[in-house]
């Protein structure tokens, strides 16, 4: 029975992977660049919502959209201020050091404005835990609430990107800037749509991993964000059924690793795997493995 | 003659390079002497060694190779209880100091130019975000790995646990060496500043030389396009984990360093961690990409300042962050460069009128 819990338990977790992967496959998929923050803007969504909470008194649905909006408009501005500069820079290092710098300014602005304590965070979800086969299985609130909102955002970011226009255009963008600008798509404004969406499923993500894991510093969103990048590389790169599959597989793994064979060892654990499949499926799962034109 | 004077030109960048280090050296030493100098920067001087060493090094992956590198830090560590360890276990077995430093040294260097190959093989296939990923990844595990390890030695030899120092069965003579978080405590403090400083310029000896050498300039050409340099049939893996594991030595050393000027060593994320690697990768940046003098003055600038304006070491990281953001993208953006062209050029014009 402590398997099945255990399964629950990494489904959920892997949920919360799934969701923060998205975010980094739609972004790497389009800008062509990985958004070390966006681990952090979790951690900024957290926060929004325990200050509305706790200290404005705003009712916690009212604090997840708050919370929402504001790591959305974090987003673009992350966006237009840092990495759109070096949009064409010629060094794609450049990006990159840029992106670890916004992570650790976001990091140490929260540890400015909040301390470097950890609180506690309480959860946001009501919906009561379901005991099953006459109390030997409880599976809580926060892994329903999770499960269930992976798969609407995951369902809805399909529909999104396969029947909008909008969505059109973010596949033509990430297949081709320059086609695409020919065709009349605003190359810059579907660029800065990604980045929105994919903080806004942040700020979601971290108020669910808070909810389940309630704990709560400058320094939280760090460990996700790496490991939902694992899970998108795990899943490949750029593909949306990628991250779900590879943020599912990923949270099993950490929580059956961690009950199995070492509590402490778990994250050296998922970043074994991380190896592992560099090493044998570089393109991941569901990548397509694109030839270098020469 | 003319070649003669370019292999000067070269020649005469590198001797600046360590008489600068040789002139700080003295400088410190005379103000030392004079007392001009806070017990608390001395204190400074030997981690700062480190940080020199270490910034180098980083910068031979990320100027040179091209690579960005955010597990500095993970080899580091590697270095750091490899050699503590060592000279630990060592201690009463090889009395003089000078002996036992070297052979930790070398020990510390290897474990960590090991560790650099076992990690290159399978990232350096792959091609910036990944290795970046994988280096940090790495960074994680060592520090997740030395934090439940358990060492200790008795009169029946070593014996090793994951779990405590209990479990680790000890007869009554043994002692615990590595205390998985408590760390290793009383490691032999034989690090100083003068072995520092030579071991910095051992480190530019070797950087220097490299990057001017034949592999280095075949590095070079596959930082500047893989390519083209694969078609004229330079080893691409060959060179890339032969900079990469240099690199790891070297950051190794630095560990060395570390190690031992501390009583008890532990892996905490301060030292070994995430923010340890992006302080070095702040040196290098703000010293100059490629740019190995620079790293050395970025590293003695950014250590030392924080320590002269009390009053910002709250803002420090903050301050970081910012340099990184901001020299990127005055580095790097199209617009940035354009305006920067613009600019120089208007002054040159002025500078030809007045001529």
């Amino acid at each position: 029975m402590s398997f099945i819990s255990y399964l629950i338990n990494g489904v959920s977790l892997g949920s919360v992977y799934a969701i923060i992967a998205l975010g980094y496959t739609m972004v790497y998929g389009i800008a062509k660049m990985l958004n070390f923050a966006h681990g952090d803007v979790i951690m900024i969504g957290a926060y929004v919502v325990m200050a509305a909470i706790s200290g404005a008194g705003l009712p916690p649905g009212v604090a997840v959209l708050l919370s929402i909006v504001c790591c959305l408009i974090l987003g673009i501005v992350i966006e237009s201020v840092a990495y759109r500069p070096l949009l064409n820079a010629a060094s794609s290092l450049a990006v990159l050091i840029t992106a670890i710098g916004v992570s650790y300014l976001l990091q140490n602005v929260a540890l400015l404005i909040f301390g470097a304590n950890t609180i506690s965070f309480d959860s946001v979800v009501s919906v009561p835990a379901v005991t099953l086969m006459d109390g030997a299985l409880t599976i809580t609130g926060e892994a329903i609430v999770t499960i269930v909102s992976c798969i609407v955002i995951m369902i809805a970011l399909t529909l999104f990107i396969s029947r909008t226009k909008s969505g059109q255009a973010m596949r033509a963008v990430s297949e081709d800037k320059g086609a695409a600008q020919l065709m009349g798509i605003h190359v810059n404004g579907t660029i800065a749509l990604t980045f929105a969406i994919g903080s806004a499923l942040a700020a979601i993500a971290g108020v669910l991993l808070c909810s389940s894991y309630p704990s709560l510093n400058p320094y939280t969103g760090a460990m996700p964000g790496i490991k939902a990048f694992v899970a998108a590389v795990f899943g490949g790169i750029g593909s949306i059924p990628g991250a779900f599959i590879g943020g599912i597989l990923l949270g099993v793994i950490e929580i059956f690793g961690k009950a199995y064979i070492s509590s402490q060892m778990a994250d050296a654990i998922v970043f074994g795997v991380l190896i592992v499949i560099l090493l044998v499926k570089p393109a991941g799962i569901l990548g397509k493995n694109v030839q270098e034109k020469v | 003659m003319r070649r003669m004077k370019k292999i000067n030109k070269t020649t005469k960048s590198n001797l600046i390079t360590y008489a600068i280090v040789i002139a700080l050296f003295a400088a410190v030493q005379i103000l030392t002497s004079a007392g001009a100098i806070s017990s608390l920067l001395q204190g400074l001087l030997v981690p700062l060694c480190a940080y020199i060493i270490l910034a180098v090094s980083l910068n031979l992956t990320v100027g040179i190779l091209g690579e960005l590198s955010l597990g500095h830090a993970g080899f580091m560590c590697v270095g750091a209880f490899t050699s503590a360890f060592f000279s630990k276990c060592t201690a009463e077995l090889i009395p003089v100091a000078g002996v036992r430093y070297l052979f930790a040294l070398l020990i510390g260097a290897a474990a960590a130019g090991l560790c650099g190959i076992l990690v290159g093989i399978p990232a350096l296939r792959l091609k910036g975000d990944y290795l970046a990923i994988v280096t940090l990844a790495f960074g994680e595990i060592i520090k997740n790995v030395v934090n439940i390890l358990f060492i200790g030695r008795d009169s029946e030899g070593f014996h090793f646990s994951t779990k405590d120092s209990l479990s680790l069965g000890l007869l009554p003579d043994g002692e615990v060496i590595v205390n998985g978080p408590q760390g290793i405590t009383g490691t032999p403090k034989d690090s100083t500043f003068t072995v520092g400083v030579i071991l910095i310029l051992v480190t530019l000896f070797i950087v220097l030389n490299l990057i001017h050498s034949r592999s280095g300039r075949a590095i070079m050409a596959i930082r500047d396009n893989r390519i083209a340099a694969e078609s004229i049939g330079i080893n691409v893996t060959k060179y890339k984990l032969m900079a990469f594991s240099i690199s790891a030595a070297l950051a190794g050393v630095g560990g060395v360093i570390y190690a031992h000027n501390l009583a008890t060593l532990t892996a905490q994320p301060k030292n070994f961690g995430y923010n340890m690697s992006i302080m070095i990768l702040v040196f290098v940046v703000l010293g100059g990409i490629g740019n190995i003098r620079g790293s050395i003055l970025a590293a003695i600038v950014l250590t030392l300042l924080p320590e002269l304006l009390r009053g910002l070491s709250d803002y420090r990281m903050l301050i970081y962050a910012v340099v990184l953001i901001a020299m990127m993208l005055f580095n790097w953006s199209p617009k940035a460069i354009e305006w920067r062209e613009r600019h120089s050029a208007k002054f040159k014009r002025k500078k030809q009128k007045e001529v």
